[in-house]
């Protein structure tokens, strides 16, 4: 089942249209990275999702649930996380979680209870200091916390990662690919790296559109390249098998690419290796990576 | 319930650690013993001038004061307060759109009119709990250093002012709907004031204004009856009703 469809979906702000008939589902139980440039549509998607912005056109769901813009109905599937997360810097982590507790209805004990353990989770369990004094990644690690509290079915997270140093990048994936068991994640990122590392879907927004979408394999598949990278133990080696292989450039003293032009190409490299015994440290097939296709979807 | 209580707990803490409150209430205790004093004094600054007068030909008698004068100093005093009540909350919704700190709470699913009402309720208790504060002082300290009942129908006048910052406070709110800087805010206020003021010119309309609220004065030594000041009693809570009435719809479709 999906837990979000967006169905051609259009919002222009003044005569710039960002949003251009998008449609695109998430199905339960993934991680699905939301790419794209600054400015592509990211945020205003999500906006619209959780009821904050009015679509010009077309329909979202989530769980089923049409989204309807000032109602707040379908918000009880979803935990929210900003970009920039802002809370009531007068009331500490433990008060600023009870209240959204009561809000969304949780049963007192159960707030208590889900609180302590997020605050472990996310590692603020001993900050009794009132929001106010918090760092930025204090405020995204409490941002987790109230947006996991009454353990929503999606968690929409927009550029979660985006400002933090790279202890707190791993910090905040870790949670993110934790939680994937109970709830679907969707996070819009223009960190590649990060797509890479715990997204299992993925869809990249241009102009207002999906460009590419599917799973990482899928996207990933579709533009598989057939290059192979061989790092030679000495440069001489390299230069025998430069003077043997057809479509090949030396990269490096000791390190050739082949770009072979037939299916056959591996075969044909470890045969000319074999063959002439022309010893290497290491041969690789080469995968596109989201950055090629990251600049040729943007490039477009 | 348990969503509009969550929010009106929050309200409040926010009014408590800001010191908001606590500055709220120094100002209507001491706004509240100003009358008083003041009219207390007045024999004392007459005496004092009175040589500098007398050199300028006046010739100043012996002052009577009585708890009129107190109850007069009241209502002279109080629209300052008031402005300084409105000052003090007009960024109440405002910066809340500007740090972003509403997102979290609806994305939560709480309802928007909860929201608003929750904030205009805080406002209007601190308001109610400061008039009080101010009244009870001034009614005080009157009844000890004289006598109260010289003075007619004191606490509907207190009333009419009182309701007066009502309606303000809800122009105040429905503004905050509309636009999003505290600015924009005052100057709605005063737009509002300054609309209802003019009307006030017209002989027409005077007694049906909201602003004709701010002349209850004249109800202590008997200008007026209570019956004069009835329209616009209830054309103020009419109005009360609409504003809150057109708020909670535009609040529920305002891009947060």
């Amino acid at each position: 089942m999906n837990i979000l469809e967006v169905s051609h979906v259009t919002k222009s702000f003044g005569s710039n249209r960002v949003i251009n008939d998008l449609s695109f589902s998430v199905p339960e139980h993934s991680i699905f990275g939301f790419i794209g440039k600054n400015g592509a549509g990211k945020t205003t998607t999500m906006k619209m999702t959780l009821g904050l912005l009015k679509a010009d056109a077309g329909e979202i769901f989530v769980n089923g649930e049409k989204v309807a813009f000032g109602e707040n109905a379908t918000n009880r599937y979803i935990g929210y996380l900003p970009d920039v997360p802002e809370f009531y810097g007068f009331m500490t982590p433990q008060e600023y979680l009870k209240m959204c507790g009561d809000i969304t209805g949780m049963p007192g004990e159960e707030v208590k209870r889900k609180s302590e353990e997020l605050l472990e989770v996310v590692g603020l369990s001993q900050a009794k200091k009132r929001i106010r004094g918090f760092s930025r990644g204090m405020k995204q690690r409490l941002g987790i916390a109230q947006a996991l509290l009454n353990s929503p079915k999606l968690l929409i997270c927009d550029e979660p990662t985006s400002a933090l140093d790279p202890v707190g990048r791993k910090e905040i994936l870790d949670i993110l690919h934790s939680v994937r068991e109970h709830t679907t994640v969707i996070f819009s990122t223009h960190i590649l790296a990060d797509v890479e590392r715990i997204c299992d879907r993925i869809a990249f927004l241009h102009k207002g559109c999906i460009a590419r979408s599917g799973t990482l394999e899928e996207i990933k598949g579709l533009h598989r390249s057939s290059d192979i990278e061989i790092e030679f133990l000495e440069a001489q080696d390299a230069g025998r098998f430069l003077g043997l292989c057809r479509n090949c450039v030396q990269a490096e003293a000791a390190k050739v690419i082949v770009s072979p032009n037939q299916e056959e190409g591996m075969a044909e490299v470890l045969g000319i290796l074999a063959a002439n015994r022309i010893p290497i440290r290491r041969l690789e097939q080469l995968d596109a990576t989201l950055e090629d296709l990251f600049m040729e979807v943007a490039g477009k | 319930m348990r969503q509009f209580h969550a929010f009106v707990k929050k309200e409040f803490l926010e009014q408590l650690r800001s010191g908001k409150l606590l500055l709220c209430v120094i100002l209507f205790c001491l706004f509240g013993i100003m009358n008083p004093a003041v009219a207390k004094l007045t024999p004392w600054m007459m005496e004092v001038m009175s040589e500098q007068l007398a050199e300028s030909g006046m010739t100043v008698t012996a002052v009577e004061v009585t708890a009129l004068t107190s109850w007069t100093q009241f209502f002279k005093n109080m629209p300052l307060m008031l402005i300084v009540f409105l000052i003090l909350s007009s960024p109440n919704l405002t910066t809340e759109y500007q740090r972003g700190t509403l997102i979290n709470v609806v994305t939560k699913g709480m309802r928007r009119w909860k929201i608003f009402l929750a904030k205009m309720g805080v406002m209007a208790s601190v308001w109610t709990l400061g008039c009080l504060l101010s009244y009870l002082i001034t009614y005080g300290y009157n009844a000890y250093f004289w006598d109260n009942s010289v003075a007619g129908h004191v606490a509907f006048a207190v009333f009419c002012f009182y309701l007066l910052g009502l309606w303000l406070i809800s122009v105040l709110g429905m503004a905050s709907v509309f636009f999003n800087s505290p600015g924009a805010v005052m100057l709605a206020m005063g737009g509002a004031f300054g609309i209802s003021y003019f009307l006030g010119l017209f002989p027409a309309v005077k007694e049906y204004v909201p602003s004709y609220l701010l002349e209850s004065a004249s109800l202590l030594a008997g200008v007026k009856a209570i019956g004069d000041y009835l329209p616009a009693v209830l054309i103020t809570v009419a109005l009360l009703a609409l504003q809150g009435f057109v708020s909670i719809i535009a609040f529920s479709k305002k891009n947060i």
